[in-house]
């Protein structure tokens, strides 16, 4: 059976029809008792389950989903990596995330396809020029690359957008960073997937948690539709339905479930390099390596758990893609979808332990999970190996909002998720 | 596009419409209110997933009203002024 | 040649209006009616595009909506669109097609030679690849070769899309038999109809299947029924594809147009919605069934019969179902030498006349290059043909089903899927709920409509020979030879979905995801199933317990133009306007947008030196008087019995203690103690108030007011009027704004005593009642005249005409700013941000003080509330000669070798009354570091600045009453 993923590899199995393969994770029955249980096969309970192997030497772990893993949020996003953050807490969590990225294709050996061209957001008054000057200062203070571009720097990587000074939103400039860029989502799922699985990680798939075992006020496991498994350690990453878990643990969490829409257009040749944020007609745009233009939407203003995309919302941002880029006009959208998110007031993650003593949780990261995976993961399975924060997580801890001491990226620096 | 009623106009589209929150989230007033006890009237959710009982206001004509729809399905159940809904 | 046009016949085309377009660099003729597809087929071009992966030339698959294969540029004097399906383009003269994903063209691609690698690059290689040393080197090569169709960068706009909408009773999708029948009966109960199809023509399958109905042949009937409903006034639309049904029954129709018109949104909300939707014929799978050539038999049939376009010479037709008989008998009819490969040994339908019939065969593999030139039968026999056209049964349309949360179930006996339990609103007929016979489509039909209404039309009958529906399932087969393509356009074989088996991506949405299977732009209209039911197959599971994949909206692709509309440039967020907007402009304002307004942001041109121009205008407003159109200031009247008791809890500082015809400044906060805006309330008498906010604020403030008082106050209670529109607001300031304004003669008083700063006043100007609010935004004495916006013009045009003696000058918004930053004086959002609280801003007083409760009192104690690192606000003066701080600066400092912000400059000018710059910012602890210089960067630059107090000019205030 061939493990190792290499062009050699790949070449040789070529001339053998590809049929030595193995499974990229196994599909155990799930055991009646664990070290740890990571709920939630999404990108941040896979890479919880994988560092918690690779950082901590836990690996008598299961990791229980509900569906398929990859099927939530981490198949449904825009795919962009970043850490253009504001407060040094963020940049903290978002630098350790897209270092981890950085490093990810060869730590897994699974390619994640991280392409860093780049992502400009635009600034459409003196006053936006303003704030990103503001925002540039506090992410070069805090270490992050960062940059103003002028009209000719956004021409020179952009120049498909609508430079005309009548425009509705006029391009004055606007903000860089050169390190962002995009990964393949699915690809992360399933890399870290692999990388848990060869660890000795169980991938429970079309297992849901029905009631957690509680006992002498401690969590010590889960019942699921394959039966009751327990742990003295759970780790929840469950993003939009993290209410719906903490109701079962008998808590309330700050958190309200928002569809988020995205689509993508039938695929043309290379015509945008980077990603390109516009806040002012909500715009969040890049082209796929297919070369599907992928659009992400805004939030739709329904609370709501259903899946499914409208179209208000959506007309809205693709009017805002058109002002933008009138020549995209051509192009016809593919296919519409929405993910459903975990919206925080400060729009910040939530990390640490619950209100129920031996459940940890990992959410709020809203519309901007899919970037921080690999801090989610590291910093989770840090907390369910040491039971203790790490630096970096500390300042996310539920705590926060009883203390008023909130992280809102959005009333700092005006940058949207 | 959803189709919601508000109780003094009827049915409109939900582009109309302005999710107030939680019904029954009352207001502690005082300083000597615990920090818990602000902090989840500010900010901690029941976030309903099926049967949720909400404030919106039909900004067309200012009236904030009691709704009660399924946070799934989508399907409405009923519309409520407020003064006659037993909100609080 | 193989293909050709007949001398006669084809329902669909024109023979007297002939046609011509350029394909590839080639002219086509063909006719009015044609498709791109029908026409190249008529012209026997056999390779018409390239696949996405391989490179591997491609014929016409199809006829319709599923068509996987044929995609061309179009361009030309027609609407440009890339990826454009050639099976369902009118072609026009003068239409310019390019195969996409080809270069130089579909016949001769130089990325051909990628399909020879095919082995070393299956279903999702590139996970296993491309990581060393990056995938960054890899990554602008790969990247150039993917994508299909280009993109014109000199592409113009031929104006927005428009965009209908509608309601109904009953929209009915699809207009063959099933559709026509529902509606006919609908609109017999009474019901308004909307009629939807995506062809031309109403008509469906009957427009080339042999029908007889109600005693009429098929095409009369159609006629007469569309007739019928168009003559009740019902809509009957065509070239209208049905893509997405939405929440509470939208359902949203893309109609398309031959006049070069873009493009036509409908949202239609509709009480019933009947989906007859038909069904799509599949493929069958066997080694290169892929070659040019090789068709959806119902397809051959719709080209012969509404085109007049005979596929080939010698055709192998193959099937596993009774559907392809008659295209084979039709062909054979036609002159062309017909074999029918037929699956199934038993319980046949009649033989086939004219049509060599071998029986219980099935096909292993094609043979050819650029078109296919023969097959092997199971049993080694060898065919040559120069067409092989197949039917390996029909998949129904489910997707709009889906889409309205529909679940399907499996019919095991037509190996399908059809929709399972009713959705609410939702009916559905014909093929789709799995009639075949003409009978049972129209009983369907009759069904689908009995809970609407009853109706007094008679259903119609089928009085012809009927279809039958015998098949036996044709599924690929785990470890056949040679490559069997399930997705046509991305490449995915039967191989692939056993690599993705092998590797554990056994759930259908992995399936997918893994080997792209269904995600081309047909999104799997003839692949889908076949590939789940090969993972079935291979995983000892049923179709069903594979699942389906989620059907999502569109269900065909829709230009994003559709979407927009007319929700582009100046209507994508319209601004707000001054009602002196043309007079501003006549004095030659520079418009700029504040806060959603378009207010002047200075005057003289816009040829002038605008720094310049601020400079003399803040300059000069501080020597005589300014005139200043503050028209966009909210004003918000709140009154009723509790309307003091209400302010009071709205705003930070208390109000109810203000005596009628006073004025106080105020903060109102969120519950988060965050300040969330400043102003002026007014007290006019006892029981009446206008709250004044900032322009960007208005809505937000009048939301928050509403939605306290209804929250905590009632209707009784107090009443709230956003005025905000009905008045414009002129604003006089400066040394001699007493005197500018006595001589306006507005009939009251000006006498410091008897309107001393902070005070109200009631006058006239001529007929109309005028406000004059003494409160000041420049530091100067200051006058803030409202009166109806619509007589706003004479008194400014008097203002303007009185202040010529006085040296006025008429200063923007730009001027104001630097005026009011000189004395310290905030504008929110700008000097605060969403963490600012009113102590931050020097505002202590109530916090301390205040025992009633108000907004966001609490908030104002917690712990990070009454820490002492918080950002404060303060001035920043550099050293003399140095410019002014950037906005946006941070102050910095440095712990452990690391950089850390200590608050950013929030606004910076330079001051021409005072001949220096002045800034002002946020800063950590700024309130008790009066004096200390700190360290400062911007974009990298190193700079220092001594931290004040905020107002830099006039501090004791002398100047509002001078």
């Amino acid at each position: 059976m061939t493990r190792r993923y290499s062009a050699l590899s790949l070449f040789k199995e070529g001339l053998a029809g590809q049929k030595g393969w193995e499974p990229a994770w196994r599909s155990p029955e799930p055991k009646k008792t664990y070290d740890a249980i990571v709920i939630g096969g999404g990108g941040h309970g896979l890479a919880t389950a994988y560092y918690l192997a690779k950082n901590h030497g836990i690996t008598n772990v299961a990791l229980l989903e509900k569906g398929w893993i990859g099927g939530g949020n981490t198949g449904r996003n825009t795919t962009v990596v970043r850490s253009n953050y504001y407060y040094p807490e963020s940049v903290a969590i978002y630098d350790l995330a897209h270092r981890l990225y950085e490093g990810l294709s060869a730590d897994l050996n699974y390619n994640v396809m991280l392409s860093q061209r780049g992502m400009v957001f635009l600034a459409h008054s003196i006053n936006e020029m303003e704030i990103t000057a503001r925002t540039v200062n506090a992410m070069q203070i805090n270490g992050i690359d960062a940059e103003i571009f002028s009209v000719d720097d956004v021409r020179r990587v952009a120049p498909m957008l609508n430079f005309s000074p009548n425009a509705r939103f006029p391009i004055l400039g606007g903000g860089w960073q050169g390190r962002a860029g995009t990964a393949r989502h699915d690809a992360v799922a399933w890399g870290y997937a692999r990388g848990a699985s060869r660890l000795g990680v169980d991938i429970i798939q079309n297992c849901e948690i029905t009631d957690f075992i509680i006992e002498g006020g401690r969590c010590r496991g889960v019942h699921t539709t394959r039966g009751s498994i327990r742990a003295d350690r759970i780790g929840m990453a469950v993003a939009g339905h993290s209410s719906v878990l903490a109701a079962k643990a008998g808590f309330r969490l700050p958190v309200n479930s928002y569809a988020l829409q995205a689509c993508v257009s039938e695929p043309v040749k290379p015509i945008l390099d980077t990603v390109v944020l516009s806040p002012g007609t909500g715009v969040y745009v890049s082209q796929s390596d297919k070369g599907e233009i992928v659009i992400g939407g805004a939030l739709d203003r329904i609370p709501s758990y259903g899946q499914r995309g409208n179209l208000p919302v959506l007309e809205g941002v693709i009017a805002g893609l058109l002002e933008m880029f009138p020549t995209f006009a051509q192009l016809k959208l593919m296919r519409q979808w929405a993910g459903i998110v975990d919206v925080v007031p400060d729009s910040s993650p939530i990390i640490g332990e619950s209100p129920l003593p031996n459940l940890f949780i990992n959410c709020g990261w809203g519309t901007g999970g899919f970037k921080a995976i690999p801090a989610g993961g590291t910093l989770l399975a840090h907390l369910l190996a040491t039971g203790k924060h790490h630096d970096i997580s500390r300042p996310f801890d539920l705590d926060r909002f009883a203390f008023g001491r909130l992280l809102d990226e959005a009333a700092g620096s005006g940058i949207a998720h | 596009m959803q189709l919601f009623t508000c109780p003094f106009c009827g049915p409109r589209d939900e582009t109309e419409f302005h999710f107030g929150g939680e019904s029954g989230n009352l207001r502690p007033d005082g300083t000597d209110v615990t920090a818990d006890r602000w902090a989840s009237y500010l900010y901690m959710r029941d976030n309903p997933k099926g049967a949720a009982r909400e404030i919106w206001v039909h900004m067309n004509c200012g009236e904030f009203f009691v709704m009660e729809r399924d946070t799934v399905n989508h399907k409405v159940e009923t519309s409520i002024a407020l003064d006659s809904a037993e909100h609080a | 040649m193989t293909a050709s046009r007949l001398s006669s016949g084809g329902s669909a085309i024109d023979r007297s209006r002939p046609i011509s377009f350029n394909f590839d660099g080639r002219t086509v003729q063909g006719f009015e009616g044609d498709t791109i597809a029908s026409a190249l087929l008529a012209a026997d071009v056999a390779v018409v595009g390239r696949s996405f992966k391989y490179h591997r030339p491609r014929g016409i698959w199809g006829a319709g909506v599923e068509e996987p294969n044929a995609l061309v540029d179009v361009a030309g004097s027609v609407r440009a669109t890339p990826n454009t399906r050639a099976t369902t383009e009118p072609a026009r003269s003068g239409l310019v097609a390019k195969s996409v994903n080809a270069s130089p063209n579909a016949a001769a691609d130089r990325n051909a030679f990628i399909d020879r690698f095919s082995r070393f690059i299956p279903a999702a290689f590139y996970y296993k690849t491309f990581m060393w040393p990056d995938w960054h080197l890899f990554e602008p090569r790969i990247r150039a070769v993917a994508g299909l169709g280009k993109v014109d960068p000199d592409w113009k706009s031929p104006g927005p899309a428009d965009q209908i909408n509608r309601h109904c009773d009953v929209l009915v999708v699809g207009a063959g038999p099933a559709g026509l029948a529902a509606a006919k009966l609908a609109a017999g109960a009474g019901k308004s109809v909307i009629l939807v199809d995506d062809q031309p023509l109403p008509g469906g399958s009957l427009l080339h299947r042999d029908a007889e109905i109600d005693g009429k042949p098929a095409a009369a009937w159609i006629d007469e029924t569309a007739a019928e409903l168009k003559g009740a006034g019902h809509l009957v639309l065509s070239s209208t594809t049905a893509f997405g049904i939405y929440d509470h029954n939208l359902i949203a129709l893309n109609q398309r147009h031959n006049d070069g018109r873009p493009d036509t949104l409908w949202r239609v909300r509709s009480r019933q919605i009947v989906l007859a939707t038909g069904a799509i014929e599949r493929p069958l799978p066997f080694a290169n069934n892929d070659l040019p050539g090789i068709m959806s038999a119902d397809a051959a049939l719709a080209y012969l019969r509404r085109y007049a376009v005979l596929v080939g010479r010698r055709i192998v037709v193959a099937t596993n179902n009774d559907s392809a008989y008659e295209v084979a008998v039709a062909l054979a009819t036609a002159g062309a030498d017909v074999t029918l490969v037929e699956i199934r040994k038993n319980a046949l339908p009649a033989a086939p006349s004219g049509v060599k019939l071998l029986a219980g065969r099935t096909l292993v593999s094609a043979r050819g290059g650029m078109r296919v030139e023969g097959v092997t039968l199971d049993d080694g026999t060898s065919l040559a043909a120069d067409s092989v056209v197949v039917s390996g049964d029909w998949t129904p349309t489910v997707h709009l089903f889906c889409q309205a949360r529909g679940k399907l179930a499996w019919d095991e006996t037509r190996a399908a899927f059809l929709p399972g339990d009713p959705v609410e609103g939702i009916s559905v007929a014909g093929a789709l709920s799995g009639a075949v016979a003409l009978s049972d489509v129209f009983s369907s039909a009759a069904k689908a409509t009995s809970a609407i209404g009853e109706t007094k039309t008679k259903a119609p009958r089928s009085t012809g020979a009927e279809a039958t529906g015998g098949v036996l399932a044709a599924w690929p087969i785990p470890g056949a030879k040679g490559r069997v393509w399930i997705d046509y356009q991305n490449d995915v074989t039967a191989k692939d979905v056993e690599l993705a088996a092998r590797e554990n991506f056994v759930s259908v949405e992995h399936l997918k995801r893994y080997t792209t299977l269904g995600m081309a732009t047909d999104q799997g209209k003839t692949s889908n199933l076949v590939g789940l039911a090969l993972m079935a197959n291979i995983t000892g599971r049923t179709v069903p317990e594979v699942g389906t994949t989620t059907y999502r909206p569109p269900f065909t692709p829709v230009p994003l133009a559709s979407f927009s509309g007319a929700l582009g440039g100046e209507l994508m967020s319209p601004v707000r306007r001054l009602p002196l907007e043309n007079v501003h402009r006549a004095n030659r304002a520079v418009f700029q947008e504040y806060g959603g307004w378009l207010r002047p942001a200075h005057y003289g041109g816009a040829g002038a030196d605008a720094d310049r121009t601020i400079q003399d205008e803040a300059r000069r407003a501080r020597q005589s008087v300014a005139l200043f159109d503050g028209s966009t200031l909210g004003k918000i009247e709140v009154m009723g019995p509790k309307a003091a008791e209400f302010v009071d809890f709205i705003y930070y500082n208390t109000m109810s203690t203000l005596k009628p015809g006073r004025c106080r400044y105020g903060f109102m906060l969120s519950e988060n103690g965050v300040v969330f805006d400043d102003g002026i309330l007014v007290r006019l008498d006892e029981n009446r108030f206008v709250v004044s906010c900032s322009t960007s604020h208005v809505a937000s403030v009048h939301a928050r007011l509403e939605e306290w008082r209804q929250d905590r106050f009632g209707r009784g209670a107090v009443y709230i009027h956003n005025a905000t529109s009905e008045m414009a607001t002129l604003t006089v300031s400066g040394p001699n704004s007493k005197k500018l304004l006595e001589a306006l003669d507005l009939g009251l008083s000006l006498d410091d005593a008897d309107l001393p700063h902070m005070a109200i006043g009631e006058g006239r100007f001529g007929e109309d009642a005028v406000r004059i609010a003494r409160v000041s935004f420049t530091g100067d004495r200051s006058y803030e005249v409202s009166i109806r916006a619509d007589r706003a013009e004479p008194l400014w045009a008097r203002m303007q005409e009185t202040g010529k003696a006085l040296d006025a000058v008429t200063i923007g918004l730009e001027a104001l700013m630097i005026l009011r930053a000189e004395k310290g004086y905030i504008v929110i959002g700008k000097d605060t941000d969403g963490t600012t609280l009113p102590h931050d801003l020097g505002v202590d007083g109530p916090r301390t003080k205040r025992k009633n409760e108000y907004v966001g009192r609490r908030s104002l104690f917690t712990d990070v509330a009454v820490q002492d690192s918080r950002l404060q606000f303060v001035g920043l003066t550099v050293a003399e000669g140095e410019p002014p701080l950037a906005t946006g600066t941070h102050a910095i400092a440095k712990s452990g070798g690391k950089l850390r912000s200590q608050g950013f400059v929030t606004s910076s000018y330079h001051s021409p009354t005072l001949g220096r710059p002045i800034a002002l910012a946020l800063i950590e602890r700024g309130a008790s570091r009066h004096g200390e210089t700190i360290d400062l960067q911007h974009l990298g630059m190193l700079r220092h600045a001594t931290i004040t107090g905020p107002c830099a000019f006039d501090p004791s205030g002398e100047r509002l009453n001078a």
